[in-house]
């Protein structure tokens, strides 16, 4: 197991190397100078040389990577052009909004897939399993965006139960709790319906094993066989998909939170990305990455600990 | 029962005085978040436009209709060669962190601008000074290296306002001005707070508090006026809207101008531009009204030239470039180009870029120009087509106020090289009579127009949606700027 | 042949069909303004009624199905004419530092956030139908390498394999000739849900204003132009929609039921 880890770990480090060497090298090339744009048409060409010395510009790319890896390595994030203030600060309030929508729309997508899947198997081709069957065809086919865009026709300009966009802070959690609700529907929406489809297909395989064959044998009806064991174990891969969808819910909102202006990591990007703020952009990207693959770094250690079989696979 | 009606009235009662005290707070909304507080550090319009007037003052300022007013300076003597500058500071005058401000912290904030080191968006302003010498300890005398007229209008932009030694460290995020209202808090990515300063030298403003909002996107933007989450918008993005909320007695829209010439970019040096005829035949191939009509829904003024039609020194030409196919057929054939040509069209973000261009496209490939769009952010956009030159076509509105300089000017980005004009240019700034002066101009403007330098299109307007009741905004955009000095609530 | 493969085929066919036909006839030209006419509701003289510009939005749809379906099918065969061979190339070297490499790579790919990798391509190289395909394509190539990996590996250990080998084949030969085969019915199906993925992925960048750039229709980005319309002229907004979901829901029937006719025991991958 420890040879495994350590195996694991070289593996990590490396994919953490290229990773930052892939992004450094992206945003390096990206055209479009940064103090030229901060600075607008008007500006003498002395100032812009002035500006990019002062962001460090004038330094040779090697010295720039190095001083960006090493300070990352040190929990420094570096300093945003454009805010003029620690990266590190500008993504612990970004992330405010982006991780509780992630999470708020990981809970009402396992709300709505969990009772839609369980009563999908337990009715297998009656015409309630169709019913949901094909809806959950429609939610995987919607586009998430556009999905967005009708919400705030209907909810925001119309009935105005709700605001179309902006997000008013923690200050008072309601508020900020109904800010989020449009846009942790339109992101739910389609991962609920992967969730209820493999929620109801493993609860089907399950319900084929033997040991719920031996507790229908021990006289359970289906039902009860269904409820009792098989939800249970069919829980493994939907945490699985769960966690996959977790990852992406976090960088992925992007649109979303374009759609509803909401200020969180993903805009932060985009809009890091036109403003030429490349220091945010490189150490935001690198963050994301880094929390990927360490992830995926802990479910395979999970994954080995608990099955001896896929350590001497890999 | 009686309890709970008590508590009822009580409740209605503390409504009824919450809606009181709003009188004289203000919560207004504007597109785009500043990057930062510095106005002295950075080419983004949003500093000024939450911080002009409000927060910092210069020496001398722009007032709602654009004229050049007094500021922290008081009176001023002009040497009679028009090179010296002695400027007389209002008394009493202290930053928002109690510190006194005088000749020195002038003195300080011009040779910080004007530094070697400095990072000035419009360092350009203070390039003819030579020297800032403090006389007394409220005189201040600027020597200029040759007479400049627009000398009292530079010191009037937001990139001129005064600012304190003491505060340069953190202007960024903290910026402590001389203005009417101080700086309060801001929550990045929402809104900013500003509140009254109590100790303001001049007037006080009528408003006790005013929050800006940042809203950019346009259906969030008619969505937050709609639910009155805002008192105002100015500079409303999407004017496809303004219907709805003029058919609505809950608001007022105010339709003003701005400084911002519309044109279509032309590469004067990239053939076929480099030929007159084809530069008309382009000319003659755009539709201004519909381009108005489609990409501004009817918003905006038709211009003949480079010149803000509300000035009085504005000639109207647009009778050099009406809209006529097959007169632009003719000039195409005319230079050789009969079968047309393809160029490039490179579009900033805006709107007015972005959907006018593709109307551009639809108009010029009806006289056999084919266009390639590309769709460029800002930072692109400068490196490529304003530094490098690399393009045939472009969309940008110029929104300096009396910028028709740039003319003379030929490594400007679309390279109008006509020593006539320059030389004309020259004659204007050495005169001072106005009569003088709106002659000169009159002549420029016809110049570049039957030059058919780039294709003038509109003047763009800016709309303002309040609530009724809200009075005292500016109407115009002379300069970016929210002034809230004057704003306050109907009775 | 079940109802989801009827119904998959015939909205698929359908959606091709609009953009096959968009080469020859299109009720309207897209690429003249007609402004005076703009937002017209549907019915009338505009099927569907027209945009901002006064186009038709018909015909629009008609050339936005060709872009998409453009762009997905080229990004698709990126990642599988990559993602394939990378993935046979790791059977047939299983557990050697090549196949590690390989996986790695793949996991690499994996843990970027795939619409901020556009978004980065698009900032490098410009927005461009291209390199919307660049964009989604990179993201294909490990998918179809993952898969076909993990449906090789077994047959490898099959009898017929042995045989070959025993014969003397090498193993290039016995991946292009007996596991290519094998694996065909599985890259089909999940070739189909990629395609849905990638109509998708087309319509969400050139949402953002990242895919193919005007004059060329996107369903996108009549989406994005609607989007400060859909108060006034709700059809602008609508249209373009509907005809994203049904093209992608046809996809993904279509999948489905072509997993169900070919072989029940597939399992594809949806991410």
């Amino acid at each position: 197991m420890i040879r495994y880890a350590l195996g694991r770990l070289t593996s990590l480090i490396i994919s953490l190397l290229v990773a930052s060497l892939v992004i450094f090298a992206v945003i390096e090339v990206i055209p479009g100078d940064p103090a030229a744009f901060m600075l607008g048409v008007n500006a003498r060409p002395d100032t812009i040389a002035a500006l990019r010395a002062e962001m460090g510009l004038d330094q040779s790319i090697i010295t720039r990577y190095f001083d960006w890896v090493t300070g990352l390595l040190q929990g420094d994030f570096g300093q945003s052009w454009t805010y003029k203030t620690p990266v590190a600060e500008l993504i612990s309030d970004r992330i405010w909004v982006s991780l509780p929508l992630a999470i708020y729309a990981l809970i009402l997508s396992a709300l709505i897939a969990f009772p839609a899947g369980i009563f999908a198997a337990s009715r297998r081709g009656g015409p309630g399993d169709i019913t949901i069957m094909g809806a959950t065809q429609l939610g995987v086919a919607i586009p998430n965006f556009w999905f967005a865009m009708i919400l705030v026709l209907i909810f925001a300009i119309n009935l105005r139960w709700f605001s179309a966009g902006g997000f008013p802070g923690w200050g008072d959690p309601l508020q900020a709790l109904k800010a989020l609700t449009l846009p942790a529907i339109a992101l739910a929406l389609p991962q609920a319906a992967i969730l209820a489809r493999v929620m109801r297909s493993s609860l089907l395989d399950m319900l084929g094993e033997d040991f719920i064959r031996t507790a229908r044998a021990k006289g359970l009806t289906r039902r009860q066989a269904l409820w009792r064991h098989a939800v249970r174990n069919a829980l493994i891969p939907v945490l699985t998909i769960i966690g996959l969808q977790f990852s992406f819910l976090l960088a992925g909102g992007i649109i979303i939170e374009q759609v509803f202006f909401l200020p969180g990591l993903g805009r932060l990007i985009f809009q890091s990305i036109s403003a030429r703020d490349l220091i945010v952009v490189e150490s935001v990207v690198m963050l994301l990455v880094f929390t990927v693959i360490v992830v995926n770094f802990t479910v395979d250690l999970a994954y080995a600990a608990v099955d001896p079989r896929l350590r001497a696979k890999a | 029962m009686y309890q709970f009606k008590r508590l009822a009235a009580s409740a209605a009662i503390g409504l009824w005085a919450t809606t009181a005290l709003a009188q004289d707070s203000i919560t207004v909304a504007i597109q785009l978040e500043p990057p930062n507080l510095d106005p002295t550090g950075g080419a983004a319009q949003a500093i000024d436009s939450v911080l002009y007037a409000n927060v910092f003052e210069g020496l001398t300022r722009f007032d709602a209709d654009g004229a050049i007013i007094r500021g922290l300076a008081q009176s001023w003597d002009i040497s009679a060669d028009g090179t010296v500058y002695t400027f007389n500071l209002a008394a009493g005058v202290t930053f928002h962190d109690g510190t006194t401000m005088d000749a020195e912290d002038v003195k300080f904030s011009l040779d910080r601008a004007r530094a070697e080191d400095s990072t000035n968006a419009q360092k350009g302003l203070f390039a003819g000074i030579t020297d800032v010498t403090v006389l007394e300890p409220l005189v201040v005398q600027v020597t200029l290296d040759q007479p400049n007229g627009n000398f009292l209008f530079n010191m009037a932009w937001g990139d001129a306002v005064i600012v304190a030694p003491e505060s340069i460290a953190d202007i960024a995020s903290n910026p402590i001005g001389t203005g009417p209202f101080t700086f309060t808090d801001w929550v990045q990515g929402d809104r900013l707070e500003l509140t009254r300063n109590a100790d303001y030298w001049g007037d006080a403003p009528a408003l006790e508090s005013a929050t800006f909002r940042f809203i950019s996107d346009p259906t969030a933007a008619f969505a937050a006026v709609m639910a009155e989450d805002v008192d105002a918008f100015i500079g409303f993005p999407a004017p496809e809207n303004l219907p709805q909320f003029e058919a609505d007695p809950r608001f007022q829209v105010l339709v003003g101008n701005t400084e911002g010439e519309t044109i279509l970019s032309t590469n004067n040096k990239m053939p076929p531009f480099d030929n007159v005829l084809v530069r008309q035949a382009v000319a003659h191939a755009i539709d201004r009204q519909a381009i108005i009509d489609g990409a501004m829904f009817g918003l905006g003024t038709p211009i003949g030239t480079h010149f803000a039609p509300h000035n009085p020194a504005y000639v109207d030409l647009l009778a050099n470039s009406p809209h006529d196919p097959d007169r632009a057929r003719e000039l195409l054939a005319e230079a050789g180009f009969a079968d047309g040509f393809t160029t490039t069209l490179k579009l900033p973000p805006p709107s007015y870029a972005r959907r006018g261009g593709e109307i551009i496209a639809a108009q010029l490939r009806d006289v056999g120009i084919e266009t390639e769009i590309t769709n460029l952010e800002w930072a692109q956009w400068i490196e490529e087509v304003f530094k490098n030159k690399d393009f045939g076509l472009s969309i940008v509105s110029h929104t300096e106020p009396m910028d028709i300089g740039i003319y003379a000017n030929p490594d400007y980005y679309f390279q109008y090289d006509n020593p006539d004009f320059q030389a004309l240019m020259e004659e204007l700034n050495a005169t001072t009579d106005p009569a003088g002066r709106n002659d000169l101009l009159a002549k420029a403007q016809t110049i570049i127009s039957e030059d058919y330098v780039n294709g003038y299109l509109f003047e763009l307007a800016v709309a303002t949606v309040a609530k009724v009741g809200v009075q005292g905004l500016w109407v115009n955009q002379p300069t970016a700027a929210v002034d809230l000095t004057g704003v306050s609530w109907a009775e | 042949m079940s109802r989801n493969l009827i119904i998959g085929a015939g909205l698929s066919v359908l959606f091709i069909c609009l953009a096959a036909l968009s080469f020859i006839w299109t009720p309207y030209d897209i690429e003249a303004l007609d402004i005076p006419n703009k937002l017209q509701a549907p019915g009338g003289a505009n099927l569907l009624g027209t945009d901002h510009f006064g186009r038709d939005i018909l015909s629009m749809i008609m050339m936005g199905a060709r872009t998409s379906i453009a762009v997905a099918l080229v990004a698709v065969g990126i990642g599988m004419a990559l993602g394939i061979p990378l993935g046979l190339l790791a059977a047939a070297r299983h557990g050697s530092l090549l196949d590690e490499l390989i996986m790695r790579g793949n996991d690499l790919v994996f843990a970027f956030p795939s619409l901020v990798i556009a978004i980065l391509i698009t900032a490098v190289f410009g927005a461009s139908a291209v390199n919307a395909i660049i964009a989604i394509g990179i993201f294909n190539i490990p998918v179809f390498a993952r898969l076909t990996r993990g449906a090789a590996l077994p047959l490898w250990e099959r009898d017929f394999i042995l045989a070959a080998r025993v014969c003397g084949k090498s193993a290039a030969r016995i991946s292009v000739e007996h596991i290519l085969p094998n694996i065909t019915n599985l890259m089909i199906v999940q070739g189909t849900i990629q395609f849905s993925l990638g109509i998708l992925a087309e319509a969400a960048l050139s949402y953002i204003g990242l895919g193919a750039q005007p004059p060329t229709a996107s369903w996108g980005r009549m989406l994005a132009d609607a989007q400060t319309l859909v108060s006034i002229a709700p059809h602008t907004a609508l249209v373009p929609g509907f005809a994203i979901l049904l093209m992608v829901l046809g996809l993904n029937l279509l999948g489905d039921g072509l997993r169900d006719w070919l072989d029940p025991r597939i399992r594809v991958a949806r991410v």
